[in-house]
């Protein structure tokens, strides 16, 4: 299967796809994932919030049924392999987009698929939060909306910033796995080239990327969330 | 003046109800330092946050300058929280603020102007004695210097009391007296009424001036401290006065001995032997019926027991002469009740 992967017509021919393909791939991949992580964010960061708020013992509590109808939704969205997901939200990706292949395409069920994801992900950050903490910002007259926005949200940051660190590397992994039905970017390449037409060079070298790519969105995510902490001791005060 | 009546707060626990509060009346004058003692569990901290409606009482009545505050609406409720602040035991500052921020932020709820709030704040930290810790953050002070923020915190919206909830019961002797000092100073200066919630006797000794016990979810005694601790009538008293349990399993003389209980409050007592030096400078030579004292740093903390026999003259030389040693406190313990 490997034996040809180093020959000279085949590095040849593999350098010539680089040149012409992989800008363009690179930048769809980026696109797609970023996009359709802050999407889903919006989406899933209100529901995560609306989990924890929401409980019987929360600062705002919600009709149980309303609670239970959010967990069972989440879980629903949560439990559908990708890509039947993606094939069976083509309708409204059709509404909304007005095709159902191509870049731009795959955000609708990137989003759909992640959002429920990300809500859990936000859930489990804001229960780190120490319940002092709220007790005490009740006690000096917050409003609900205002623990959710002044000390909710800004206390967890780094840890609402590692979970959407794993979030984006995630929805990367899918974006690659949408180049199957019609997506594009590495993914689309390294299926293409690497299955369809046995150049597994392309394949390894566009899976190399995508590896980069993880790689840099985690050194980013873990260096922002490490400088952002305020809890550690020997941190020098801003001065 | 807070007027709590007939209140009783039961939680549905996993067998059965549990009673957390039994029918507690306590009245609570402007200006005073209350003390609410009692072992864990006895309903210290429900209690105290009924006063603030944190908890709702299952019936009576929280009434506050005439204002049952039970029956406010969540918006009014809010807004005489401002009024009513709170400290805790842990750390409840926000960590990813700096003290400034803290200090401002019941004010930001109010929705002051950041300049004002931030003018105001380093006021408040500079009473609390930590101006230059401003743009720090929570995590790099120490537990002390952290309850001192929260203290700053709770003056902020200018309140009429303010609820102490195990407020010191997390530092170290030398600097539980720091705080306890600036809460006394606080209370005369501005004249908030503070309401402690500890079970340290020592706490409320160095700075309440009434006292009510609460036992398992009921008041047992009340009264001004120097009353109820020098004449403990109760069972839950007695544990406290006399820490290792009934106080007839103490050695005494015999029965026309008088018992003074002396605190010791970080007291530089190391270096003298205080009841020895006694006997030679007034001439009683007294019997140490209990004591369980700790040298923390230069200071001395804890309680002894001395019996002393004779009559009540030589007991009144004897409260005299320790009183007269700095922070040490001393008193007659009524065991015959």
């Amino acid at each position: 299967m490997f034996d040809k992967l180093f020959s000279s017509e085949v590095l040849a021919e593999a350098l010539d796809i680089i040149m012409t393909e992989f800008p363009l791939a690179v930048w769809e991949t980026l696109y797609v994932t970023v996009l359709s992580t802050f999407f889903a964010i919006v989406i899933g960061l209100p529901l995560g919030i609306l989990l924890v708020v929401g409980e019987e013992n929360g600062i705002l509590p919600l009709p149980k049924g309303l609670m239970r109808i959010l967990n069972i939704v989440i879980n629903l969205l949560r439990s559908v392999p990708f890509l039947i997901l993606m094939i069976l939200v083509f309708p409204l990706t059709r509404l909304i987009i007005g095709t159902v292949v191509g870049t731009a395409a795959t955000i609708i069920p990137l989003v759909i698929a992640s959002f429920p994801f990300i809500a859990r992900l936000a859930e489990s950050s804001l229960r780190e939060i120490d319940p002092n903490i709220i007790e005490a910002s009740l006690s000096m007259g917050a409003t609900p909306f205002q623990i959710i926005t002044k000390v909710m949200i800004p206390e967890s940051v780094p840890s609402l910033i590692s979970n959407a660190t794993i979030a984006i590397t995630t929805i990367l992994g899918y974006s690659a796995m949408s180049g199957i039905i019609g997506g594009g970017g590495l993914g689309k390449i390294a299926i293409n080239y690497g299955y369809y037409r046995y150049k597994y060079l392309v394949m390894f070298i566009a899976v190399i990327l995508l590896i980069l790519l993880v790689q840099l969105f985690q050194t980013i995510g873990t260096r922002l969330a490490v400088r952002l902490d305020r809890r550690q001791k020997n941190k020098k005060s801003p001065e | 003046m807070i007027e709590i009546r007939n209140l009783t707060k039961t939680f549905a626990g996993a067998d059965g109800n549990i009673e957390a509060l039994k029918d507690v009346s306590l009245t609570i004058n402007d200006g005073d330092i209350f003390g609410i003692i009692g072992m864990s569990g006895a309903g210290k901290s429900t209690l105290v946050r009924c006063i603030n409606m944190l908890e709702r009482p299952s019936s009576g009545s929280v009434i506050i300058d005439g204002t049952d505050i039970g029956l406010l609406s969540p918006q009014e409720l809010r807004a005489l929280r401002r009024s009513i602040t709170m400290i805790f035991q842990g750390i409840d500052l926000l960590m990813q603020r700096t003290c400034l921020k803290n200090v401002c932020f019941p004010l930001e709820l109010t929705g002051m102007k950041k300049q004002e709030a931030e003018k105001r704040a380093l006021e408040l930290l500079d009473t609390v004695g930590l101006k230059d810790k401003a743009l720090a953050y929570p995590a790099q002070l120490s537990g002390g210097q952290q309850q001192r923020v929260a203290i700053a915190r709770a003056l902020a919206t200018e309140p009429k009391i303010l609820l102490c909830d195990e407020a010191t019961s997390a530092l170290d002797p030398q600097t539980t007296q720091s705080i306890l000092d600036l809460i006394r100073d606080i209370n005369e200066r501005l004249g908030i009424t503070v309401i402690m919630i500890t079970h340290q006797m020592s706490v409320v000794e160095s700075i309440c001036n009434s006292v009510a016990i609460l036992d398992n979810g009921s008041v047992v005694e009340e009264g001004l401290v120097s009353e109820v601790f020098s004449h403990p009538k109760s069972d839950a008293a007695r544990r406290l006065v006399f820490p290792e349990g009934e106080s007839t399993d103490l050695a005494f003389d015999d029965e026309n001995s008088h018992i003074v209980r002396v605190v010791f409050n970080g007291a530089k007592a190391t270096n003298t032997p205080l009841i020895t030096q006694m006997a030679l400078d007034i001439g009683i030579a007294a019997n140490i019926a209990y004591a369980s004292t700790r040298c923390i740093g230069n200071g001395v903390f804890g309680t002894m027991l001395l019996s002393i026999s004779g009559g009540a003259e030589k007991v009144g030389q004897v409260i005299d002469y320790l009183q007269g040693t700095e922070d040490v406190f001393a008193e007659e313990v009524d065991l015959n009740v």
